[in-house]
């Protein structure tokens, strides 16, 4: 599917105007590039989910059971029995507005069903049409509304356009979250068997194989070893990999992302940990089972969410490890961080994770006992235990995108600029709305990074890019670091469409990049083989 | 449309006290019995929706996190990092200190332009502003009200009527600041419900309504200060016998219909209250986004319904790839062995939770 030019797709977007028709009585269009195919049935069926059968959002009938409203209803006051977030925030919110023009849907498309407040209101209007007295009495009036087919319709088309990144979140005034709002309602879908392609494949991967992307045990380490090959052509340094997989006895279990050892450029945000691993002579193994530490679950109900990561702490105490390190991910350190401790806890067959080279115990993780590769990379060059040449990188002017998840579910702001302003001289912000607890989302995440639905990608990324437009034409930039494999995947094709002139990769392939290793030969790239300013003297130059 | 069908119901609320004590001289219905009614719905209506709320339990620690993170004992965590990622119970307490008093998330705002094809963020503290006149200028008012309730008024109440009222040039009476603010911040609540595109876009009727019901209070008493004088010491006696439980309806005092429409607005708004998107002043509170610790991984949350959930087990998985994870070097565990795991499922034909 081919996009118009980036300056007309937005030429549609005003927001300041609205619709003159009543966003009830607006039906909804489901547009051809906003949305998500479905899968096919057998997928969920092996899952042990509801399915529907075989068919497509753009049927006029969707296949719903005879008695969906009966299960709709059902699963609403589920779920509001279940979470008091969802109760309380289906009955707190004042429409005040000042989420509205937050989201980045909303920014891109200028659809008033795109403000945070009418995508809850998709559905409270429904709890009130049909479980209060006083909503059925006062309809409209109250916001209240009955359940139709249309309105299964409209959520998933809206649901699908929210990537659960929380920013309309931290502006509202009663801390109303979104995410957990899409996160109910993508539940409720999957209970009527709706499930996309793009969410549930690989779901089903990561369930029978071990990862998103359905890369085996053997290919994956066939992965591995051509990154480490590549690294040792480049630099001249070993890595032994063996060590490296499915080794019983190691102190750490690291977790990578699919992301990270499938496509460009996340591999080489991998090659840079292999290459710190190996720098380190760090006693550190990966499992050939757990090898993804994203959740696509998340991005359609909890307890999928659970069934996926059950194998990451089965696999810790199964190769006896004493903690866990994860890798670069977004939604995945918000599950990690904000879940993993309830739902596999108490964690007492781990240690209280300790950095083998500084010593350094990672008290705030002395429960569930995982640690944020950031975090472990800031400890070690904060005690000097890393020889980082920053020039190394002095081809690239970069800036910093805050993942989403990571930033407002955890808060991790200060380590990944300490590693930055360590490993590179040219490190740019992006302008001070865009960045840190007010980051903008990719406009891909929360398993929205398909195809058939690029137009409302671009459009949802929107924000992001531009910001990242405006450093690159004011300051040149033309790296963006990032720490989250799906952004990793995504920002490609965003930049591409927007600044193709700006280049994305991991934090640590920049720290990579910057690392001396002993013994290491001459070269003049980078990494990438991309060509370096200074070009690096090694043992064969430095008799000179 | 919407605020037309709110206005109209607000006039009939003014309606009927007039039409009831003005012409059916219903003194004690509405000097006595609604206020009491109203008073019991409010009180019982917001009970219940607090029983409501906590009746759910919270299965996961989600804060919201708008600051660093405590991690590393050397990455500084500024004063405003513990208050907006808290990980101590004091930095929670004072973060919803923040949110409840001062409105910290709202004072947040910002407002999106798009210029041709840049975005441009600007701050936006107009709604901040608005609504702390409105709410701190409410409690004030309310606290004030106290004087009526009371005999002899406390000290504090009498201080705070003499501050809130310390500008004496208008002449007598003073007039009360608060006044002032309450209606400069309603009035801007309001048009901002009309003139604002998007706020006007997505207000319901009942969006309007409180505006409109609150409004009419403010506008009634000051009326009854500054141009319709009602007898001051007959409705001292009325609200004295009702807050003593002792209510008398004051013998041959007339204290004026108009103080009879006030106290029934107030009357409405506290029946209101329960039923209405105004229990966000209690919800708040509740908030599991706002009032949990960032301390996920050192302190664990524990679900009261978390459940055993199906997932593969190892020994699947190698006695599936076996053959080829033998083929590639990758290590063969002889020590595990197929294990049934008693698993739960709210999902699918399996459901059983």
């Amino acid at each position: 599917m081919s996009l118009p030019k980036p300056e007309e797709l937005i030429s549609d977007v005003n927001l300041h105007k609205t619709p003159e028709k009543d966003w009830m009585d607006i039906k909804p269009e489901l547009k051809k590039g906003y949305y998500l195919g479905i899968v096919e049935p057998k997928y969920l069926e092996e899952l042990d989910l509801n399915t529907l059968g075989k068919w497509q959002p753009y049927d006029e009938k969707w296949p719903l059971p005879e008695n969906w409203k009966e299960i709709v209803r059902k699963e609403i006051l589920k779920r509001m029995e279940k979470h008091r977030s969802f109760k309380l925030f289906m009955d707190i919110c004042v429409r005040c507005g000042a989420c509205a023009d937050k989201c980045h849907f909303f920014l891109g498309t200028g659809d008033p069903k795109n403000m945070p407040v009418l995508r809850a209101e998709l559905i409270r209007s429904i709890v009130k049409g049909e479980f209060s007295t006083f909503g059925k009495l006062l309809g409209k009036f109250a916001g209240a509304r009955k359940l139709t087919e249309d309105v299964i319709k409209e959520w998933f088309y809206y649901f699908y356009q929210c990537t659960e990144c929380r920013r309309c979140s931290i502006f509202c005034p009663y801390g109303i979250d979104t995410a957990e709002i899409t996160i109910m309602m993508r539940e409720i879908l999957l209970e009527l068997g709706i499930g996309t392609d793009w969410g549930i494949k690989p779901i089903h991967n990561s369930y029978y194989i071990g990862n998103h992307v359905g890369v085996p045990p053997h290919t994956f380490k066939e992965n591995l070893e051509f990154l480490a090959w590549e690294f040792e052509d480049i630099t001249g340094i070993h890595i032994d990999l063996d060590r490296y997989i499915n080794r019983k006895g190691a102190e750490i279990l690291y977790v990578p992302m699919s992301g990270d050892y499938f496509a460009d450029p996340g591999i080489y945000t991998m090659m840079g940990i292999l290459a710190l691993f190996q720098y380190l002579d760090l006693d550190v193994t990966m499992s050939a089972f757990a090898t993804e530490g994203g959740n696509f679950g998340f991005f359609h109900s909890l307890e999928m969410a659970k069934r996926l990561h059950s194998k990451i702490y089965e696999e810790a105490k199964r190769l006896k490890v004493k903690w866990i390190l994860g890798g670069e991910c977004g939604h995945k350190w918000r599950v990690w961080h904000q879940y993993h401790n309830t739902w596999f806890g108490p964690i007492d067959f781990l240690e209280v994770p300790k950095s083998p080279i500084t010593g350094t115990v990672f008290e705030h993780a002395k429960s569930n006992k995982i640690v944020h590769i950031v975090e472990f990379t800031a400890d070690l060059i904060a005690h000097g235990k890393l020889k980082l040449d920053p020039s190394r990188n002095d081809h690239l002017i970069v800036t910093y995108h805050d993942s989403c998840n990571p930033s407002r579910a955890m808060g991790i702001f200060e380590e990944p600029r300490f590693i930055l302003k360590h490993v590179c001289n040219n490190f740019i912000e992006m302008p001070e709305n865009t960045i840190r607890e007010k980051t903008f989302c990719c406009g891909s995440g929360a398993g929205l990074n398909a195809g058939e639905n690029l137009e409302i990608r671009q459009r949802g990324g929107f924000p992001r890019a531009n910001a990242v437009e405006y450093v690159h034409k004011e300051y040149g930039v033309n790296q963006l670091i990032c720490i989250c494999a799906i952004d990793r995947a995504v920002f490609p094709t965003l930049l591409g469409y927007w600044v193709p002139q700006v280049e994305v990769g991991g934090l640590h392939e920049l720290v990579a990049n910057a690392l001396v290793f002993e013994g290491e030969k001459s070269r003049d790239v980078d990494l990438r083989r991309r060509p370096l300013k200074r070009p690096v003297k090694g043992i064969d130059q430095s008799e000179e | 449309m919407n605020a037309l069908v709110s206005f109209i119901i607000f006039g009939i609320l003014v309606a009927i006290p007039w039409f009831g004590v003005g012409v059916l001289g219903l003194d004690s219905l509405f000097g006595i019995i609604i206020p009491y009614a109203c008073f019991l719905v409010f009180v019982i209506g917001l009970i219940y929706r607090i029983i409501y709320w906590a009746k759910s339990p919270v299965p996961y620690k989600i804060p919201a996190t708008c600051g660093q993170q405590k991690s590393l004992p050397w990455v500084k965590r500024t004063f405003r990092d513990r208050l907006e990622s808290p990980f101590y119970t004091w930095e929670v307490v004072l973060r919803m200190f923040l949110e409840i008093v001062f409105f910290r998330s709202l004072f947040r705002n910002l407002r999106a332009d798009l210029y041709g094809k840049r975005l441009i963020y600007g701050s936006a503290k107009w709604l901040w502003l608005g609504a702390i006149l409105f709410h701190w200028s409410f409690f004030i008012i309310l606290l004030r009200h106290l004087r009526l309730f009371t005999n002899p008024v406390p000290q504090i109440i009498q201080g705070l009527d003499y501050l809130d009222s310390f500008i004496q040039t208008f002449g007598v009476p003073p007039v009360y600041i608060t006044d002032i603010l309450i209606l400069a911040g309603l009035t801007f609540l309001l048009l901002r419900r009309f003139f604002d595109p998007k706020v006007s876009y997505l207000s319901y009727g009942s969006d309007f309504f409180p505006l409109f019901l609150i409004l009419g209070i403010v506008i009634t008493g000051v009326l009854m200060r500054y141009y319709i004088k009602v007898d001051l010491y007959a409705v001292k006696q009325l609200t004295l016998g009702l807050a003593t439980f002792n209510p008398v309806i004051p013998e041959g005092a007339k204290i004026g219909v108009i103080f009879y429409i006030h106290l029934f607005l107030v009357s409405s708004l506290a029946a209101y209250f329960p039923f209405s998107k105004l229990v966000h002043m209690v919800g708040v509170f509740f908030s599991p986004t706002r009032n949990m610790a960032n301390n996920n991984r050192a302190v664990r949350h524990v679900n009261p319904w978390e459940y055993p959930v199906k997932h593969l087990t190892y020994a699947e998985f190698q006695e599936k790839f076996r053959e080829a994870m033998e083929q590639a070097g990758i290590p063969i565990d002889e020590e595990v062995t197929k294990e049934e795991h008693e698993w739960y499922t709210m999902y699918g034909p399996h459901k059983n939770i």
